[in-house]
């Protein structure tokens, strides 16, 4: 079945003309039609679009002016700008809005020949870990309806897991890819802050947010981060010559790498389970010739804390610009306040509203200098932290998760616990750092995935040491129960 | 009566020229339909991002350095939070902290009567984008321009407590201030349609008290003179206020130019919190020692310094030095002409009289180097004036035949040296000649003649004239009024 195969294997049948790009869309839309109903990945689909692409992208291989990802079909998340197609950040208050350009990222994969097949799912703005901050859609967890599929890029992950698409663009604030990703059993990939543009992503945490891949297999994540990365002239924080390259992907081993575990990710907050099949995998990659060894970075601790004065101060003055002036839906008050107040207190859902107030109130003047400017200064001292582990090794490894995914509803009445489940994640957002989620066994039938976290600009490197432990994990990928 | 003395501080906005805007590529102009000059990122749209103008901040730079500022080698850009219809992103990039803005603790020097100059110290020179303008729609309701949202604006501050003490000195500031602006190239100085914008804010304290009043913002203000009357009615209404055993109340008042007074806007009831923060979308800028001292060395002379030197090395006097330096291509084409050979005083004068005027009546400007290939700059050049200035002061022409010159040399190009030539324009200095025609009116004139004699001295003006006239304005006329009164006094 050709949804079945990697982006890979795809474009190897592609060149090969043993399918055609009409036909893997095809097989994907008819996947969709069949599959999500009751996956709920999709916001939209675009299948007219899609079809279309399809057809240019099959000229582009008739004429032999086609890239490596030339046909293959892509998912992308609603907080990503798409050239008239609706994006709504799974929230009301952009209803309707139609950009009327693409993001970055997205006119790459238009130029890399790749056919979209619709927006994703979210959390509103991409503030949540679940997926269930969505105003629009339930998501479920391919694993098991019942469950969450994680977030904030939990359509993305969803999609990818139950192969309504071969891979999926996400965004990571503080693991959004990399916790979807695991908790679908899938690879998620973060890449440097500033490898990969940002214009055209709704900002929530313009300091934290990254855009990278969602793949089945670490060499398609590799490949589309190749796609999508590079230096923006549009976006004053993207890094010169930050091309993300794929040539030595398959040339390195675990012989020799040495590699860091953050003692305060092994505490008591995993569950056994996760610990278990995290040790197991660890134990092979051990086998395999990694030097593991434990690593004490105290900052950690507050990384989660400080990650939530960060995230909502920049996000409340983000968020600021929906006035339902310009663009998106809008509700009238009594003068402009009343207008804004009526817009904003309607359509913003309660996460997005938590988040706008916390941040207002650490920007405040008064409160300023003991939230915002102390978390930055943790936040740079967890930097210099990290940055010191990093001069002793390659990569750090940890769960990406605590938890395997949790029932919808589950953590809906504990918000804190469900903000401790990115303790692992956060860190990488927080240092600018690349970080990869890959699947390295099961609990309790449900995927565990494995989180690696190398220094800023080793996204190479990075991607390198995880292709080599997913080839020294051959039972971490499985298919889903799903037909 | 209690004495007040008034202290003015300024905020002056000015928008930068560039091509295009602060964070976009879109045109910065003025006027247009509204909303055509709009983009993802003016308009706020969501995942749009800022890029910066280096163009505006070299600008912000150089005006910095004008201003005897020291400039902060590292700056950042932060946002100001606030909600307002014509904000597109619910805050302005902006720069805020005492020493973080491009240009802090800086001075602009002002003429002194007298003689002399005082300085005004400036507090900041910081960079930020303008928003867009509110508008009453014929239909009713109203509707925002985003054509000037995110135009490069650069606001400067006066330093608290305020150098400035009357109503003189806060237009002297923005005189000189302006000035200087357009002089650097960096803002067209346009008052009136906003693109330099004043907003002086006033308090007065009785004499002798060292407690600063109340104060309070004055907007609205088009023009030198509004500013000048407007803070002359400040000043007059809080004194008013307090003789009457009233406080002055903090608010933000308008000038009605009509009224010629000021109206309550707002009140300020409290601080309004903008929750500055460094803007997470812009990296923070740095600038080279080098490069701003190359910056500094590459500063033209400026206009208050350039007038004393024209005084000091060409005797000019203060009127006279100030109009050369009102502008820029103005003052060059002045020190051009005199390096070609022309007299700074007759240069002087010809330009700011008969130059000026004709320059006016065409709408044209004066070149700014003999090469420039442009319809608006007129035909006539330093060279030109050089020339004008040799035949007078040589005696070839007088002035009456020098006029006619620089009309035709405005006309067609002509160097005027070249059209004596042609047509023999030669002053008459001959004796003879001037003797035979004063002789003639002489003889022609009796009743002025008998009116002179009788002691009407005046009247020589018109016989003068006369002679003039005969001569076809070619004698010389002081020797013409030299031979008159010989004749006259026989």
């Amino acid at each position: 079945m050709l949804t079945q195969l990697s982006a890979s294997e795809l474009a190897a049948k592609l060149k090969s003309r043993e399918t055609s790009a009409i036909e893997v869309a095809e097989a994907h839309l008819a996947r969709i039609d069949q599959m999500d109903g009751e996956v709920g990945a999709y916001l939209e689909v675009c299948r007219e679009a899609a079809l279309e692409s399809a057809r240019l992208a099959q000229a582009r291989l008739d004429e032999h002016t086609d890239g490596p990802l030339t046909g293959i079909p892509i998912a992308v998340k609603d907080n990503l700008s798409t050239l008239g197609i609706e994006t709504t950040c799974a929230s009301r208050i952009l209803e309707g809005y139609v950009p009327p350009f693409d993001a970055t990222v997205v006119s790459k994969l238009k130029e890399a020949g790749m056919v979209l097949l619709g927006k994703t799912n979210l959390d509103e703005f991409a503030m949540g870990t679940s997926c269930e901050n969505s105003a629009l859609k339930v998501t479920r967890n391919p694993w098991d309806p019942d469950r969450s599929p994680g977030g904030s890029s939990g359509g993305s992950a969803a999609a990818v897991a139950a192969e309504l698409a071969p891979m999926a663009l996400g965004s990571d604030t503080g693991g959004s890819i990399r916790m979807p990703a695991a908790l679908c059993g899938i690879v998620g990939f973060k890449p440097t802050y500033g490898r990969v543009s940002r214009y055209g992503l709704v900002a929530f945490g313009s300091s934290l947010d990254q855009v990278g891949p969602l793949a089945r297999t670490v060499e398609d994540a590799a490949s589309l981060a190749a796609a999508v990365s590079g230096h923006d002239p549009s976006d004053s924080t993207s890094l010169r010559d930050s091309a993300i390259r794929t040539d030595g992907l398959k040339n390195g081993s675990l012989k020799g790498v040495k590699v860091g575990l953050p003692k305060q990710l092994m505490s008591d907050a995993v569950q056994p389970g996760v610990r278990d099949a995290f040790d197991m995998a660890l134990e092979a990659l051990v086998r395999e010739g990694a030097l593991v060894d434990e690593v004490d970075l105290p900052s950690i601790e507050y990384g989660v804390t400080t990650y939530y004065v960060i995230a909502p101060a920049e996000a409340s003055s983000n968020l600021a610009r929906f006035d339902g002036i310009r663009f998106g839906a809008q509700r009238t008050g009594e003068g402009h306040i009343g207008n804004v107040s009526a817009t904003r207190g309607q359509l913003f859902g309660h996460e997005v509203k938590l988040r706008i107030m916390v941040g207002t109130y650490a920007l405040s003047a008064g409160y300023y200098d003991d939230y915002y400017v102390r978390a930055q200064q943790v936040r740079s001292m967890m930097s210099d932290e990290f940055n010191r582990a990093f001069s002793d090794y390659d990569c750090l490894l940890s769960p990406t998760s605590p938890v395997v995914a949790f029932r919808l509803g589950e953590l809906r009445d504990d918000q804190m616990a469900l903000k401790m489940l990115d303790l692992c994640t956060i860190p990488a957002n927080l240092g600018g750092f690349p970080s990869i989620s890959l699947p390295c066994g099961f609990s309790q039938d449900l995927p565990v995935g494995m989180c690696l976290t190398g220094p800023v600009n080793s996204d190479e490197r990075l991607l390198q040491i995880a292709y080599a432990c997913e080839q020294g994990l051959p039972w971490g990928y499985r298919r889903p129960p799903m037909p | 009566m209690v004495r007040y003395l008034p202290s003015v501080g300024m905020e002056v906005h000015a928008e930068l020229k560039t091509r295009s805007k602060m964070f976009c590529r879109c045109p910065v102009a003025f006027g247009g339909e509204p909303n055509t000059r709009v983009c993802p990122v003016c308009l706020g749209l969501p995942g749009a991002l800022p890029v910066p103008n280096r163009a505006a901040v070299e600008m912000v730079v150089r005006t910095a350095l004008a201003l005897n500022c020291q400039i902060a080698y590292d700056s950042v850009f932060h946002r100001k939070n606030y909600f307002y219809p014509d904000l597109p992103k619910g805050y302005q990039v902006s720069q805020y902290g005492e020493t973080n803005p491009i240009g802090y603790q800086g001075w602009l020097g002002i003429p002194v009567k007298g003689g002399g100059t005082k300085r005004i110290a400036i507090r900041r020179v910081h960079l930020e984008e303008d928003t867009g303008k509110l508008m009453h729609l014929p239909s009713g309701g109203s509707g925002v321009d985003f054509n000037r949202a995110g135009v490069p604006l650069m606001e400067i501050v006066t330093e608290f407590p305020p150098d400035i003490e009357s109503a003189d000195e806060a237009r002297d500031y923005l005189v000189q201030l302006r000035s200087i602006l357009v002089w650097l190239g960096v803002c067209d100085g346009k008052m009136e349609e906003g693109s330099l914008r004043c907003e002086p804010n006033i308090s007065i304290r009785p004499e002798g008290s060292d407690r600063h009043g109340v104060k309070t913002e004055l907007k609205n203000l088009n023009s030198f003179r509004a500013v000048h009357q407007g803070v002359l009615f400040e000043v007059a209404r809080q004194s008013a206020v307090l003789d009457r055993g009233e406080r002055v109340v903090q608010e933000t008042r308008g000038w009605n130019e009509s009224t010629q007074t000021s109206f309550v806007m707002r009140t300020k009831e409290s601080e309004q919190d903008y929750r500055y923060f460094a803007c997470p979308d812009l990296a923070p800028m740095h600038f080279e020692k080098d490069w701003v001292e190359r910056q500094r060395s590459e500063l033209p002379e400026l206009p208050l310094a350039m007038q004393e030197r024209f005084q000091r090395q060409f005797g000019l006097n203060a009127e006279h030095s100030g109009l050369l330096v009102s502008d820029r291509d103005w003052a060059e084409f002045f020190e051009e002409s005199v390096r070609l050979g022309g007299d700074a005083q007759v240069v002087c004068n010809w330009m700011n009289a008969d130059f000026a005027k004709l320059l006016n009546e065409s709408g044209q400007r004066a070149r700014r180097d003999a090469q420039e290939d442009d319809s608006t700059a007129s035909l006539v050049t330093p060279a030109h004036l050089a020339d004008i200035s040799r035949l007078i002061l040589n005696g070839t022409v007088n002035s009456k035949v020098a006029k006619q010159l620089l009309g035709e040399a405005f006309a067609t190009g002509a160097m005027p040296s070249r059209l004596v030539e042609q047509r023999g324009l030669t002053q008459v200095s001959d004796a003879s000649l001037i003797q035979d025609a004063v002789a003639r009116v002489i003889e022609d004139n009796p009743g002025p003649v008998d009116q002179f004699r009788s002691g009407k001295e005046g009247v020589i003006g018109f016989l003068v004239g006369k002679v003039m006239r005969e001569t076809e304005g070619r004698a010389n006329p002081s020797l013409v009024q030299e031979e008159m009164r010989r004749q006259l006094e026989k």
